[in-house]
């Protein structure tokens, strides 16, 4: 092969930052931090125009993998360096590259140890586009299971007040799931006798080990996306994060769960994903209605987001194993527009938290007339996680509640009840935090949003609005390869003794 | 026609072990410098005559044997011996007896024993490299006289090593006794003969094995790890946490997989016992440590558990990688617990560690790849030790010990994040640490954080000689 390694590119341009900002002179003064700053950021925005190119150059004709890079590199087991991308993992791959950026920006409000902060947040993005682009299951586990370390010490070094809690729960937690995940990818391993993951999607496993291969990637991917009860970490991991650590928490990783349920489990192990939809079906159900409940009642605006996050991540759930064409494209749409909104909500909940250090809804109101500018972007993304038609959120619900619809009537009806108590808790935290008048003095002397957090907000805000009126372009690129992925339909398949 | 390069780095180190010793015992303690010099390029010079060797023979009436596999595992035990001689200045303290040149020696005799050990063929040269490891050891735990604890950590090793040498010894003159020979080849002869295993060969594996599990740390024979591991000085810890374990399992491979092998059933069962216990003892005994050498005492119990799942099933590749990574994070750790001291004083508790990350960036850098690569996070070499050793479990059909281990592997992770935690999220408290000076100790942590952090790189070489070194044995 002798195209451009994109793929290769685009992972380890951010380790080059690292390095770089290893070699920066020692000490923690203000010049090295302006200079760690910018070369995450040059490294960061030099990664996303290469996922743009790769993007361009992407054939959406094709179903199959682009961009494919292989070595070897363990050759006594079989493993190999092998990245390569379709329609579905490019998608996270450019959002990935998209809000790393943004990510980096908004954390240019950091002040402590900003060398190490840049680092992590590069290693992150490292971990991430590297899982979105492994094709070998045992370099995607090293990927998956990386971005372990730098979200642990963004939460725990610069976090809030129970960080230390936050992030050891974070930890033990997730490596809890995905350590039952490393079992069944050994199992799998063992018994497909390769570790190439698009061999193993044709590879049919006997339904009784294909339910237990599926038990231990359920238990990865639903502590990741998190589903309910899985998702206790989620709360304390957002509101102790750093908005940074925030952003790139609700924007990619808990797509990694959803990702990791399309491509291993819907893909690679289907009978076990029919044999189990109802009870996936039944959880997303009860995510999407309790944790809406949940949000309701919350005092925290982060807190509120993070619950609205596993409310949103219900209707991926549900949409995935509803077994429907429709459901899996709404699955794929709503990760994507939570990616872009999600992120942008959290930004700006730091941009009010910069100003007065406090999350606290009830601290704030009045908000919309000291802050014009700020208030009519937050008015859009509240809606578009509301799911207003016209943004990208409106595409996904929608499409999901159709593949709801076309699975049971009734659960379509519960999950529609989501939809009202979604827009009830992003409207009333409106309410409460920008209308009314500004009574508080520090209130009242908030500067509207900077210029970096414009830079933050409006790619965010362009491409939902764009997404949601024209959502043909998003979709081209990943149809291809998402009619491949075959339905998770009840099957009545044979069991050997 | 024995070919005596087959034994060249044995009688290279047990020649030279003499020699130093007559020289220190001449030049006394002024000779500390040029010994340990000495001692250091010997284990370059046996590693290297190892690396020469090649094939498989058996020597000495098939006493002695040498393969791949205790080539790799000779090495193993070399590096990590050259690590902790390498730490010796951390020995070192103002004010107090000053390092001995027998420290050196008794290293490298140690390491001979270790070395007889992996290439023993025959009951009585297992018991003869056993012992003059343990010797060594036992007297290498007490070194440092004027301290108290030393001594009760010394006394200790020594009296349930002496029980445990007693108990092994026990069973191997019962197999004696009911096989008729001494040597691996007359006792798996035996045991071919004879439909299933004599209850008194079985009473005597039984008893080798309880003195086995106390050499390696296993539960429920681990209670001196802890103690033995906080006494000693850190240089010794850190011998103590590598090399006799990869020795003690090389011995367990040859032993258990030789002559043994055909009664895998009779014994897999009760080591699976012994390391589930293990596993979960390591794991929550180490939760409410306070001091870092006691807590890699249990991290030390868990890991055991952890090898044993691959010896088991008999698969020597997953034992010797995971030998090998565990090694590189022991051994780091420990030696960056060489590296800090308070006012010339060395420092153990796990409080000194706080805020390190601010006081001493790059110490706490390398110390929290090596935490991490215990836990078993990729892309670490820590995990790629998990990742054969489970795949081993997985492929002789127990993957329910698999998940087992991987479970007690989650409880482990929080007492090795407890460190990173204190190192990294909270401030310094106290007197802050000395500047890191020892240069030579600080090259060698360096040197295995390279190694910890870049293994994914490129880690075919390791896997590819263990490979080899499981297909030499041909193991049943």
């Amino acid at each position: 092969m002798t195209h451009t390694p994109w793929l290769s590119l685009m992972t380890f341009l951010p380790l080059v930052g690292v390095a770089l900002l290893a070699l920066l002179p020692k000490g923690d003064n203000e010049r090295t931090a302006a200079f760690s700053r910018w070369i995450a950021l040059g490294l960061s925005c030099l990664v996303l125009v290469i996922a743009l190119c790769a993007l361009r150059a992407f054939d959406p004709a094709q179903a199959g993998f682009q961009f494919v890079e292989k070595r070897s590199w363990i050759p006594s087991l079989g493993l190999s360096y092998h990245l390569g991308v379709d329609g579905i993992s490019l998608w996270f791959v450019v959002l990935s590259a998209l809000l790393s950026p943004i990510a980096i920006l908004s954390g240019f409000a950091v002040k402590q140890r900003v060398r190490s902060f840049m680092a992590a947040l590069l290693l992150l993005e490292t971990m991430m586009i590297g899982a979105f682009c492994a094709q070998d299951f045992f370099l995607f586990y090293i990927f998956f299971e990386g971005v372990l370390i730098p979200m642990f010490l963004i939460i725990g070094v610069w976090g809030g007040d129970k960080r230390i809690y936050a992030a050891m729960k974070f930890f033990l937690y997730t490596f809890l799931g995905s350590v039952l995940m490393l079992v069944a990818i050994l199992a799998m391993i063992q018994q497909a006798g390769t570790s190439d993951m698009s061999q193993l999607a044709g590879h049919k496993f006997p339904l009784q080990m294909a339910c237990l291969l599926w038990i231990g990637f359920f238990a990865s991917f639903a502590v990741k996306t998190p589903m309910w009860p899985f998702h206790t970490w989620l709360p304390y991991a957002h509101v102790e994060a750093p908005t940074a650590g925030s952003v790139i928490l609700a924007g990619v990783l808990l797509k990694l769960g959803g990702y990791g349920f399309i491509r291993i489990c819907l893909q690679m192990l289907p009978d076990a994903s029919a044999f189990f939809a109802p009870l996936v079906v039944g959880l997303s159900l009860v995510a999407i209605v309790y944790t809406s409940l949940v949000a309701l009642a919350q005092t925290d605006m982060k807190k509120l987001i993070a619950y609205s996050s596993v409310a949103h991540m219900g209707y991926v759930t549900l949409g995935l194993f509803s077994g429907t064409r429709e459901g899996l494209e709404g699955a794929m749409m709503v990760m994507l527009s939570h990616g872009l909104v999600a992120a942008a909500l959290f930004l700006c909940v730091g941009v009010l938290y910069e100003r007065l250090h406090t999350r606290e809804i009830a601290r704030f109101t009045g908000v919309a007339d000291v802050m014009p500018r700020y208030a009519g972007a937050m008015m859009a993304f509240t809606l578009a996680s509301v799911g207003l038609p016209g943004t990208s959120g409106f595409i996904g619900e929608f499409l999901s509640m159709q593949g709801a619809w076309l699975y049971d009537g009734r659960v379509a009806a519960v999950a529609a009840l989501g939809v009202i108590l979604g827009a009830a808790y992003m409207l009333w935290l409106y309410r409460r935090v920008f209308f009314g008048s500004p009574v508080r003095q520090d209130v009242q002397a908030m500067q509207d949003i900077t210029l970096r957090e414009g830079a933050m907000l409006v790619p965010l805000l362009v491409l939902v609005v764009f997404i949601g009126l024209y959502p043909t372009a998003v979709r081209s690129v990943y149809q291809k390869s998402l009619e491949k992925v075959g339905l998770p339909t009840i099957q009545v398949a044979e069991v050997k003794p | 026609m024995i070919s005596f390069a087959m034994i060249y780095p044995e009688a290279l180190i047990a020649a030279a072990a003499m020699i130093l010793l007559l020289w220190s015992a001449f030049r006394g303690e002024k000779a500390v410098r040029e010994v340990g010099a000495a001692a250091f390029a010997v284990i370059i010079g046996a590693t290297v005559l190892l690396m020469r060797q090649s094939g498989k023979e058996l020597l000495f009436h098939d006493m002695f044997v040498v393969s791949d596999f205790t080539r790799l595992a000779k090495g193993l035990i070399l590096a990590a011996s050259g690590a902790a001689l390498l730490f010796a200045p951390g020995y070192s303290i103002k004010g107090r007896e000053p390092l001995k040149p027998e420290y050196f020696v008794l290293i490298l005799l140690a390491t001979l024993g270790m070395m007889l050990m992996v290439s023993a063929h025959d009951l009585i040269a297992l018991y003869m490299g056993l012992e003059l490891q343990n010797l060594a050891l036992y007297v290498l735990v007490s070194i440092r006289r004027d301290e108290p604890k030393a001594s009760e950590a010394g006394l200790k090793y020594f009296t349930l090593g002496a029980l445990s040498s007693a108990l092994l010894l026990f069973g191997l003159s019962l197999i004696y006794g009911f096989a008729g020979s001494t040597s691996y080849e007359a006792i798996a002869d035996v045991l071919a003969r004879t439909k299933g295993i004599h209850y008194g060969l079985s009473a005597g594996l039984g008893f080798v094995l309880a003195g086995m599990a106390f050499k390696i740390s296993a539960a429920p024979f681990h209670m001196w790890t802890p103690d033995v591991y906080e006494g000693s000085s850190t240089p010794i810890t850190a011998f103590l946490s590598a090399a006799p374990k990869i020795a003690a399992f090389g011995l367990m491979i040859g032993f258990l997989g030789g002559p043994f092998g055909s009664s895998l059933s009779v014994w897999s069962s009760g080591l699976i016992a012994v390391s589930i216990l293990s596993m979960f003892w390591g794991s929550l005994g180490g939760l409410p440590q306070t001091d870092v050498k006691r807590l890699m005492g249990y991290s030390a119990i868990a890991n055991m558990g952890t090898i044993l799942i691959g010896l088991v099933v008999l698969d020597v590749k997953s034992v010797l990688v995971y030998l090998a990574v565990y090694a590189l994070g022991t051994l780091g750790v420990l030696g960056g617990v060489t590296l800090m001291r308070r006012g010339g004083a060395p420092v153990q508790s796990i409080r000194d560690l706080s805020g390190l990350s601010q006081t001493h960036p790059v110490l706490a850098f390398v110390l929290a790849a090596f935490l991490f690569s215990l836990v078993g996070v990729p892309p670490l070499a820590g995990f790629f030790g998990k990742f054969y050793v489970l795949m081993a479990a997985v492929s002789a059909g127990k993957a329910w010990l698999a998940v087992i281990g991987v479970l007690a592997s989650v409880i482990a992770a929080a007492y090795y994040l407890r460190l990173i935690k204190i190192m990294y999220f909270d401030e310094p408290k106290g007197l802050p640490l000395d500047p890191v000076s020892g240069k030579i100790s600080s090259v060698a942590v360096g040197l295995l954080a390279v190694a910890t952090t870049g293994f994914v790189l490129c880690p075919a070489p390791l896997i590819e000689a263990a490979d080899r070194a499981a297909k030499s044995l041909l193991l049943p």
